[in-house]
């Protein structure tokens, strides 16, 4: 019992070192900052910064702003889903489709596709749907990549039961197939969300248009610093609450793991 | 076996002309017949789908310029550097997390969920830490390509086979010879996986840093094009630059033997 406790106290060492040494960088920026060697034009006290938090909440409206960055974000999540699982299902069920193209959408994966940004403000202006397009497109190909794996990786015994009850191509899809590749196809999604997030603030930055990305480039315009570091930081957290809640739901879609 | 791969491959000439090869030569030919079609059929804005005689015509402008080169090498060297910097600090903590359980307990956490975050909002930071100039791009991607190398070497790290480790301590050998000898070798091929993928968020950070203020670079001209709504140059741009992203992508992962990964 008492090796249990050890043994689960000592499991929290390690965070209490990762947090404390957090805390000590933090306390030790302010010194320096305090005292001059760092100069406070360049880096603004911590203190300052957690100070300037409940100002840039209030005054420039973060709340209805990270609404709008989730609500582009989410708009391009449920536009992947819809055209990249439906691009995956279709290169997968025609086979020649997918020996011809899987490989560009590979290249494409690794393409700076972000930097159409200019062009999709030509074609769309500089709106929302530019932002979301661009979310859109960048995220696109994990989640059609992700689709294929998980659909062609289907376990034989699954696909046999299927013939074994006689299963139409269609029954065969949405009763075997399909739900055999979700957790698969939520990986994709879940990787897709990611790059949308990372390319919806980034644009907003970029064409200071919309939510919170715009707000980080306001303020660093004003030369408000605490305020640009403390609007960093809540971009920050809102992206680790929302991979936390990603990765917390593909958990729960993978039951076996 | 890779001679044999080579050679099955040139003496199989009806693998040029497949199926799928058919059908990518049609789906080109069908994409570029569209594309024409709409940029004569008066549909979409002037400009916005220019003919590909205009896109061939801006291409063949761009790459017969000295300029282009000019900025495509100030973009080059600091991507490189970033990639030098950020990739040898992202070795360097990977290496230390990935033999340390308690400081990979510690950290690693940390690394894994600031890894996905947008550097770009990190732009201004750098301007102020490191003015206007190309350094604040090299920083940022360094910044960038930090985090997936630290992260893919900290996992390579942990996967190494407790045998090699055990043949390293078994010579005596000190903390450097584990590294060179012992580490690195068996890493490899995480290394270079996570080098590919510091080489993409590096370039997608410099350029993307470049479009937002700068006055050379690959990212600079495409913003140039943006504002005097030269689309057809634009497209060239984004054509040889998805070309080059691509080609260096592949050359890594080859260079890395990831290729030969896939195929065994």
């Amino acid at each position: 019992m008492s090796a249990a406790v050890a043994r689960r106290s000592g499991s929290y060492m390690p965070q209490a070192v990762g947090i404390g040494s957090l805390v000590a960088f933090f306390l030790g920026m302010e010194l320096l900052v305090q005292t001059g060697l760092v100069n406070r034009f360049i880096v603004p006290p911590p203190s300052e910064i957690i100070g300037s938090f409940g100002r840039v909440i209030v005054e420039e409206h973060v709340f209805s702003r990270f609404l709008q960055t989730l609500t582009e974000c989410l708009t391009a999540g449920v536009m992947l889903t819809v055209f990249g699982v439906a691009g995956g299902v279709l290169m997968n069920r025609f086979k020649l489709l997918q020996q011809a193209c899987e490989t560009w959408v590979a290249a494409m994966a690794s393409a700076p596709i972000v930097l159409m940004y200019p062009l999709f403000m030509v074609i769309f202006g500089r709106s929302a749907w530019t932002i979301i397009m661009m979310g859109f497109v960048s995220a696109l190909p994990p989640v059609i990549l992700k689709t294929i794996e998980g659909i062609s990786g289907t376990r034989k015994v699954l696909i046999n039961v299927g013939r074994s009850f006689n299963l139409t191509p269609s029954q065969q899809f949405w009763k075997i197939l399909f739900p055999a590749a979700l957790p698969t196809i939520f990986v994709g999604i879940r990787l897709g969300l990611i790059f949308a997030l990372i390319n919806v603030v980034g644009v907003e930055f970029l064409i200071n248009y919309g939510g919170l990305g715009q707000l980080i480039n306001d303020l660093a315009e004003r030369y408000d610093l605490a305020g640009t570091y403390a609007a960093i930081c809540f971009v920050i957290l809102v992206s680790v609450l929302f991979f936390i809640v990603l990765e917390k739901v593909e958990r729960w879609l993978r039951p076996i793991d | 076996m890779a001679a044999t791969d080579r050679l099955t491959g040139v003496t199989h000439p009806a693998s040029v002309l497949s199926p799928a090869t058919l059908l990518r030569a049609a789906i080109i030919l069908g994409v570029l017949a569209i594309w024409e079609f709409l940029s004569h059929s008066g549909w979409l804005y002037r400009d916005v789908v220019p003919s590909l005689l205009a896109i061939g015509h801006a291409l063949f402008d761009l790459l017969s310029h000295g300029e282009y080169y000019f900025n495509l090498g100030v973009t080059a060297a600091e991507v490189g550097f970033a990639l030098l910097v950020g990739g040898g600090a992202g070795v360097v903590v990977g290496i230390v997390l990935g033999a340390n359980r308690f400081l990979s307990k510690a950290f690693e956490p940390y690394l894994y969920y600031l890894g996905p975050t947008p550097k770009i909002i990190f732009f201004p930071i750098m301007i102020m830490y490191f003015g206007v100039g190309p350094e604040s791009k090299v920083a940022l991607g360094t910044l960038s390509c930090f985090f997936p190398v630290a992260l893919s070497v900290a996992a390579g790290m942990r996967q190494i086979d407790q045998v090699l480790i055990r043949v390293g301590h078994s010579f005596r050998a000190n903390t450097w010879q584990m590294v060179t000898k012992i580490y690195l070798p068996a890493m490899r091929h995480p290394i270079i996986n996570g080098v590919r993928l510091g080489l993409g968020v590096a370039l997608i950070g410099v350029l993307l840093a470049e479009t937002k203020l700068s006055n050379k670079g690959i990212g600079y001209l495409i913003i140039q094009a943006y504002s005097i709504f030269d689309m057809p140059r634009m497209y060239a741009m984004l054509i040889v630059l998805f070309v080059l992203a691509i080609g260096a992508n592949a050359l890594v992962g080859r260079l890395g033997g990831l290729h030969a990964i896939k195929r065994t």
